[in-house]
């Protein structure tokens, strides 16, 4: 999922500070799960609006703030309430504002950043470990993306400033192409160190995306 | 040919030295310090590196090459994508350079531009097959070059990095890639030397030992803490720590491992830092 947390309220009351009356949209999928745009955070945004003397017009979360037609349809349901704001705060991943954007020409505040795609550990912990490259070379690293976890983002191995099978940019983390070797040595196959992986096509990472389903 | 090329090809044993382009824009300090440089065959010109922003590697490359001093251009893939990689190793061409070191580069978060987008289009094996097809006279578009470009093309080896055996498998495909001679990073044990040298010597691709001129146990633990795979084991730090002169004791260090790699590799790679008045003690035999 996409994971985000929340702006620094400083730089969100600096942000609103033009906006006396405020529309919250949160998201029910992602930003639900990390606590970052659910009901739960929407209804303490509020709580904190009301302590900055700005009234909320009202709220609604999305099932899924990503679904243009959805977030489209949510809006309309609630056009009132929008017509009566000044500006519309989106507690959802950047996906999640551009939907609401595309959908209004009111004034559109994001209150998330949003960090990566990323799988979840545990509640709160969360890993990126896939960077929709479009062009994917995992069945030859074991399963283990060298794109999104090799610092460098290498294809042919690990770089000089490995040490002890850590990463140099923190010694925290595992050297991404050792965690490869290994996984490969078990697996007892060469895999991506049986041949020079050419130079990624970066024009399959089309920006910006279009994709259609045939 | 470059005479780097030429002395080791003949298996002469043969001396790197390295020097850095200036943050700022007065060549005549470093080129100074170049043309005082002896028993040098090539100098390194390293590139942004520690990636820290300086003048450009080529530059001061073209500038030592129309001096007569040989350099080897130090090409890294932090900064460039494709397009601009080729179309600066073509410009080195253009101005002679020959020799080339190529490298992935350190992460732009240890320099002084840490929120740089780090670009990394490449990686050295990528590019040291590019550097075969410019070679060629076709670019990574298969495109045709009006005039064909010479290099003779290297790459690092981290001797100390473990597990070996993976940094072994990068080194041969570096190797396959057209690597013509590898440059170590800074070597402190006969060992990690020795296991190199065993591993390396069926690729047939010299190697020169990187020798690094550590002046003090306080440098030696600030590049532990700080350059990225560096290791100054603990026994050197204690003679360095213990000795009288410690620069003195800095150069006895360095004309050891010098001595290791006399026995063991094709040259040395000297990373003196400012101190480049020492080599001649580095390269000192030690009983001749």
């Amino acid at each position: 999922m996409i994971i985000s947390e929340a702006k620094p309220l400083a730089e969100l009351q600096e942000t609103l500070a033009p906006f006396g009356k405020l529309f919250l949209v949160g998201c029910a999928a992602c930003a639900t799960a990390c606590k970052a745009g659910g009901e739960e955070e929407v209804f303490r945004f509020q709580e904190w609006l009301a302590g900055e003397g700005k009234e909320t017009t009202g709220s609604v979360v999305i099932d899924e703030a990503c679904h243009l037609m959805r977030a489209a349809r949510d809006l309309r349901q609630h056009a009132a309430a929008v017509a009566a704001a000044d500006a519309l705060v989106v507690l959802a991943c950047g996906s999640g504002v551009q939907s609401i954007s595309a959908n209004s020409d009111k004034r559109v505040v994001g209150a998330l950043n949003s960090l990566f795609l990323g799988n979840v550990r545990r509640f709160g912990v969360y890993e990126e470990m896939c960077s929709l490259c479009g062009d994917c070379i995992l069945n030859e690293t074991a399963g283990i993306c060298p794109v999104t976890n090799c610092a460098k983002g290498l294809l042919n191995g690990p770089c000089g400033g490995m040490q002890d099978g850590r990463c140099e940019i923190d010694s925290d983390l595992d050297c991404a192409w050792r965690l490869i070797y290994e996984r490969l040595q078990r697996q007892q196959r060469p895999g991506v160190f049986a041949r020079r992986v050419p130079p990624k096509h970066w024009s399959r990472r089309r920006k910006p995306g279009r994709h259609r389903i045939r | 040919m470059s005479l780097l090329e030429r002395h080791l090809s003949a298996g002469q044993f043969t001396v790197t030295a390295e020097v850095a382009p200036p943050k700022g824009v007065d060549l005549a300090p470093v080129l100074a310090v170049a043309a005082r440089l002896q028993g040098v065959t090539a100098v390194n010109v390293t590139d942004n590196q520690g990636a820290n922003m300086r003048l450009c590697a080529l530059v001061l490359a073209g500038e030592l090459q129309r001096r007569g001093i040989e350099p080897i251009l130090q090409v890294t893939c932090r900064d460039r994508n494709r397009v601009a990689l080729q179309s600066d190793l073509l410009g080195a061409a253009a101005l002679g350079i020959e020799n080339l070191l190529i490298l992935s580069g350190d992460h732009s978060k240890f320099g002084d531009h840490p929120d740089a987008r780090p670009v990394f289009d490449l990686d050295s094996v990528q590019l040291l097959d590019v550097v075969a097809g410019l070679m060629q006279g076709i670019d990574m578009a298969g495109k045709p070059l009006a005039g064909v470009p010479r290099f003779f093309p290297g790459a690092a080896v981290n001797p100390s990095a473990e597990p070996f055996e993976l940094v072994m498998q990068k080194v041969r495909k570096k190797a396959e890639s057209g690597a013509r001679f590898f440059q170590t990073q800074s070597v402190f044990t006969r060992e990690e030397l020795e296991r190199l040298r065993q591993a390396v010597t069926p690729l047939g691709v010299p190697v020169l030992a990187g020798v690094l001129l550590v002046r003090s146990a306080k440098m030696a633990r600030f590049l532990n803490a700080n350059i990225p795979g560096m290791r100054v084991p603990d026994v050197l730090i204690a003679r360095l720590e213990q000795a009288a002169d410690p620069p003195a004791e800095g150069v006895a260090i360095a004309r050891e491992t010098v001595g290791w790699a006399r026995e063991l590799c094709q040259g040395v790679h000297l990373m003196t830092l400012g101190f480049e008045e020492r080599i001649p003690e580095i390269l000192a035999e030690i009983n001749p």
